[in-house]
């Protein structure tokens, strides 16, 4: 229980750290920037109608009320408002949230099963050239920038083969070659750590005492190296999350879907702060609440650390 | 952030009680040559992926030498002509060299990526070295800093970098050299860790060496390896974003022959130019993968 | 395998017939066991005894089809019940191993898979083997822990393998190795890594399961005194050859080959009739330069436990050039003890007073001061020494410290104390990757002594390396002690060391001295059960029995 409050306390604490960053730096911009945008003449508000937005807005009240009105706003799910369409940013987010999750969901199913794959191919394989060439496959996929990867898949499918339509592609159909374009940044890293830990296992002397009871191969990796394996590659979770949004914001952007990608590209292009902050807060936020769900799952799956957090209940 | 980095037997000693191990004499495979043939063989793995790096250095410093057509000017009479003996990467729209505009560009990437890797490393690496070293509290506060950053994915901390910044080359670089302090600073940090932990360390207090003194002589020399290998890693991931930045708009502006941003203008002429996406496209895969290569190879010397 | 030569291998189990094995390096093949034959009878004991780089290990990773990929058989057969299994597939090879021949590994603390439970761990080798129903393997493997000794076997099968002690987790691997009632047991030192009364128990156990099943045993080991009580057969072995072999009587009682005299000399365990450490100088007239009273050290596990007390109101002195030695078992307080002795614990209560310093409650510049006066050797030379420091930098450290020397007098020390040490002047450009482990050994002592320290502690300062090294390291520090009139502070597990080495002993066991006095009093009248449990479990004692 002390275990759990203290990892929740933490996981809040750097939230907080969080968003009084994000905070501070919106204010050390130069005289309110957010202003400037109404007191621009196309949109010939008078001077009395700025000074009320000035109210509303709460620019000019004291640094900490504007803190405090902040901070409560977040934690009612309020992100403030676009500057460039004057959308609640919660709404805009929340609008483009399925596309971008149906992506990222599907990549990353489409990634940890290619990424198993390889691993497990490496490790079994009788061939040493085929074992050599999947150990070096994914340091090459991690050194691809993914914008390009997206357009030479569109190249090659779409115009050299013509199998997937770029122009109006039906739902499905249009969501293969960016779910490709995703999986790859994802796969990448993972059978990278997932190969290492399955080759510093594979040494472990415990794994020499399975194949010295008479184990197959297969036996030995799937019952003795895999579990052992994996449990490296939970640590990573927040880190794929990372590569998750990068690769979105790309993939997006390339294929010119909707989703909080585009959208984190189109308020980093207009300068939107509200839009981009909200981004990143979501993002932390989901970020700060894998991490705590690996921590506490940890010990369920290493038997090891269960005693660990036992003592510190 | 998580606890998961101590990995180490939990409570060992307390659960173990009587008859607990001894640690048995390590064993040696392999005569003590062995590992003389191991670097030598290691200096031959250098040399594919060093000569790709001494290629683009070279080109950022000499672009006139490699590539003497016009980066910026061209010639609208040869437009968007393929690969050819006269232009190996073909031309683009408006008739410029690829190949060209592709040398001339390394300097941006190549200093971009030097930048985001000096800022990393100096802030990273200090801010870790003083959570290693001192004490508790400063620990604290310096390692929940770092999980702050480590907590927003880097081409989003990127982003906000640039979004308060303007866009421009510069400012993209100390963008991507701001989202990598969080690694140089965990990474140097439990290096520290690491190193005071190990007995010559504490030999070296027992024959009276102060805390500076053992810094100086043990715990950063024996840091340093770890760190560096994070650093030339670090070179082509900031290429790679450097390069993302640049295609998505927010860097140096047209008509600079910025590799992420040759990309992004060769999207118009996808059907009918393959060159101008792929070929730039290509060279940045070929730096990045070396400068990789080269990061593992240090990290395995260690 | 023809008719006629399966006649041939007689009655013996196993054959193994001019085995050469070379492992593929980068710069070349290194052969790492060169035409190495012998015989295990049925229901037999044989020990493979050798040192590090012997070839033992290699011998019988080629016995189980388990080399690693860079070693490769170049010559001579291994015959396994008349077939010569060099010959065999995989295939056939996995039907023999863990059904015909058993395996005991070395290190038990990671030869379990750690997220199975200890149940899932021991029935593995029956699921590989098809061997019953899922309800029989479950009883099976409740009687098989039982078998070995393993109290509440039930509750044990649930439990992971990090709830267990080190002996618990051996006796689970011996479990494994004898499920399906093997012909051959193969143990790869098998007892090593554990505490000495524990590996009597292990081996004991060994001992009672080959009278019982009449399964034979193959004991790879380092240590010819285990050899000695064990085995009826040895082989000992050294780069990689057989240098003499026969019935273990005849082998320990008439060596003929000077490696096995130099090891029978060198082995510890059967110094007893050595010459006892040099010179013991009464204590009276002698002032203590080590005074260590009523010492405790308590350590608390996580908040609201009760604390831990790890060591137990120790207290005992040390006659000025004299050894003391603290002998115990792991978790007996013996490391702790030494290390508030050196001020790098402070005590929860008590007093430690070096050359009559207080050494308790110092800090900063006063603790720096007193380095100058003790220093300590540590167990393992390969992590004691700075990877990136050139011996003389290593050397020169500790006299830079406290502005001893400069220039061509530092120089001069430097290589003074490697003679002293026996290391010729020319290795002080090398890095300690570069030496030998008795080398770096030797390194770690010269550091300690070059300050000209009253008080060294030597925590285990031999237990990491070779025999015959062991003995030279020993030697060294006694004839040391006789030229610096040095005191030592000798921490060691193993009691046939410290008879070498040390003038009186404190034997610890959870913290507290269970008995002190002169060593030659404690060795021949040990007074307490613990002590004399100790003195009793170490091997090499059934010699006696093995002459007559």
């Amino acid at each position: 229980m002390h275990y759990l409050l203290s990892r929740l306390g933490q996981a809040a604490t750097v939230l907080l750290v969080a968003f009084t960053a994000a905070f501070l730096l919106l204010q050390a911009m130069p005289a309110d920037a957010l202003m400037i945008r109404f007191e621009s003449p196309e949109l010939g508000l008078s001077p009395d109608q700025i000074a009320e937005l000035r109210i509303a807005y709460g620019v000019d009240a004291p640094l900490h009320v504007q803190y405090w009105h902040s901070l409560s706003g977040v934690l009612r799910g309020d992100l403030g408002y676009s500057i460039e369409s004057g959308t609640a940013v919660s709404t805009i987010l929340a609008d483009a949230l399925p596309r971008t999750l149906t992506l990222a969901g599907l990549s990353l199913v489409l990634a940890v099963l290619v990424a198993f794959a390889i691993a497990f191919a490496a490790s079994l394989s009788r061939f040493t050239w085929l074992r050599s060439a999947l150990r070096a496959a994914p340091s090459l996929f991690v050194s691809v920038p993914v914008f390009w990867l997206g357009i030479v898949l569109i190249q090659i499918f779409s115009f050299r083969l013509g199998w997937v339509p770029v122009i109006n592609p039906g739902p499905v159909e249009g969501l293969i070659l960016p779910v490709l374009t995703l999986a790859v940044p994802i796969s990448a890293p993972l059978a990278q750590v997932l190969v290492r830990s399955m080759d510093a296992v594979s040494l472990q002397p415990f794994v020499v005492v399975t194949r010295a009871k008479g184990a197959s191969e297969l036996w030995t990796q799937w019952h003795a190296v895999l579990r052992n394996a994996v449990l490296p590659t939970m640590t990573m979770a927040g880190v794929l999350f990372g590569e998750l949004i990068a690769g979105a914001v790309v993939t997006e952007t390339v294929f010119a879907r909707a989703g909080i990608g585009r959208i984190t590209e189109q308020a980093v292009r207009t300068q939107d702060i509200p839009v981009l902050q909200g981004v990143v807060l979501m993002a932390a936020a989901v970020f700060v609440a894998i991490n705590l769900t690996v921590d506490l799952l940890y010990p369920r799956v290493d038997p090891r650390l269960r005693g660990k957090v036992a003592a510190t209940r | 952030m998580s606890n998961l980095q101590t990995l180490d037997p939990p409570a060992a000693a307390a659960t173990e009680g009587p008859g607990a191990a001894r640690s048995v004499p390590a064993r040696r495979r392999l005569p003590r040559t062995a590992g003389r043939a191991r670097r030598r063989n290691s200096r031959a793995a250098f040399i594919l992926p060093g000569a790709v790096l001494v290629l683009v250095v070279a080109w950022a410093l000499l672009p006139g030498v490699f590539a003497p057509a016009d980066p910026i000017a061209g010639n609208a009479a040869v437009a968007l002509s393929p690969p050819s003996a006269e232009h190996w990467f073909g031309t683009d729209a408006t008739g410029r060299d690829v190949f060209s505009r592709v040398v001339h560009g390394s300097i941006h990437s190549l200093s971009g990526a030097l930048l985001a890797v000096t800022v990393g490393l100096v802030v990273g690496s200090t801010l870790g070295i003083i959570a290693g070293s001192a004490g508790r509290i400063v620990d604290d506060v310096i390692m929940r800093v770092v999980d702050v950053l480590l907590a927003i994915p880097s081409l989003l901390l990127s982003l906000s970098v640039i979004i308060l910044l303007g866009f421009g080359t510069l400012q993209a670089a100390l963008a991507v050299g701001v989202a990598s302090i969080a690694a140089f600073a965990r990474l140097a940090r439990s290096e520290v860790v690491r190193v005071r932990r190990s007995d010559y360390v504490e030999a070296a207090f027992g024959s009276g060496a102060t805390f500076f003194q053992v810094l100086r002589r043990h715990i950063l020399p024996n840091s340093t390896t770890a760190v560096l290998a994070l650093a030339a890693l670090q070179f082509g991931t900031a290429i790679l974003a450097i390069s993302t930045l640049g295609f998505l708009g927010y860097g140096a502006p047209p008509p600079t022959p910025e590799w992420g941003l040759m990309v992004a203008e060769g999207r118009d002429y996808l059907a009918t130019a393959w060159w101008l996406t792929t070929l730039p496209g290509l060279v940045v895969v070929a730096v990045v993968l070396s400068a990789n290569r080269i990061s593992a190879l240090i990290g395995r010397n260690q | 395998m023809s008719a006629a030569q399966a006649a041939s291998t007689g009655t013996a189990l196993v054959r193994v017939r001019d085995l050469s094995v070379t492992y593929q390096g980068t710069s070349g093949a290194v052969p790492a066991v060169r035409q190495v034959s012998f015989d295990v009878e049925p229901g037999a004991a044989v020990a493979l005894v050798g040192e590090s780089g012997s070839g033992k290990t290699t011998t019988v990773q080629t016995l189980l089809g388990l080399l690693a990929h860079n070693g490769q058989r170049t010559g001579g057969q291994v015959v396994f019940d008349g077939a010569d299994i060099t010959g065999w597939s995989g295939k056939q090879l996995r039907a023999a191993l863990g059904k015909r021949i058993g395996y005991v590994p070395q290190d038990p603390n990671n030869s379990l898979n750690p997220v199975r439970r200890v149940g899932d761990n021991l029935a593995e080798v029956l699921r590989i083997h098809k061997w019953g129903d899922r309800a029989a393997i479950r009883a099976r493997v409740v009687d098989l822990l039982d078998r070995v000794g393993i109290p509440e076997p039930e509750l044990r099968a649930r439990q992971y393998p990090h709830e267990l002690s080190g002996g618990m987790k051996q006796r689970v691997l011996i479990a494994g190795a004898i499920a399906l009632e093997p012909e051959l047991i193969i143990a790869d030192e098998a007892t090593s890594a554990l505490d000495v009364t524990v590996q009597r128990r292990v081996l004991d156990l060994l001992d009672e399961l080959r009278a019982e099943l009449g399964t034979a045993i193959l004991l790879v080991t380092h240590d010819l005194a285990v050899a000695a009580d064990r085995a009826d057969d040895v082989v000992v072995l050294k780069d990689g050859a057989v240098q003499e072999a026969g019935p273990t009587a005849t082998v320990l009682s008439h060596p003929e080959h000077p490696y096995t005299q130099q090891l029978l000399r060198d082995a510890p365990a059967f110094a007893v009739d050595a010459p006892a450490p040099a010179a013991a100088p009464t204590a009276s007239g002698r002032p203590d330069v080590v005074q260590v009273s009523d010492l405790v050290k308590e350590f608390s596990l996580g908040r609201r436990r009760e604390r831990f007390r790890a060591v137990d109101g120790v207290s005992f002195t040390i006659p000025e050039g004299t050894t003391h030695a603290l002998v115990g078992e792991s978790g007996s307080g013996k490391t702790t003890t030494a290390r508030m002795v050196l001020g790098f614990e402070q005590p929860t209560s008590g007093a430690v007073t070096v050359a009559r310093q207080r050494v308790d409650g110092k800090r900063g510049r006063a603790w720096r001061d007193l380095r100058a006066s003790m220093q300590m050797v540590y167990q393992n030379p390969f992590s004691s020494l700075d990877p990136r420091q050139s011996i003389e930098e290593i050397l020169t450290e500790p006299l830079r410290n406290f502005s001893l020397a400069s220039g061509a007098d530092l120089t001069r020390r430097v290589r003074e104390q490697m003679d002293q040490v026996a290391l010729p002047a020319a290795m002080l450009d090398r890095r300690p990757a570069e030496l030998s482990g008795g080398q770096r050994q030797r390194v770690a002592i010269a550091r300690a002594l070059i300050l000209r320290p009253q008080v060294v502690v030597l925590d285990e300062p031999v237990s990491a390396l070779d025999v015959t090294v062991q003995a030279q390291v020993l030697e060294l520090l006694s004839t040391l002690q006789q030229e610096l009139g040095v005191t030592y502070l000798f921490i060691s597990h193993d009691l046939a060391v410290v008879r070498r080495l040390a003038h009186t002993v404190s034997v610890l066991q959870h913290g507290r001295v269970v008995e002190s006095g002169p060593v030659h009093r404690v060795f021949t009248d040990p007074r307490e059960p613990y002590t004399q449990e100790l003195i009793a479990a170490i091997p090499g004692q059934g010699r006696a029995a093995v002459r007559t």
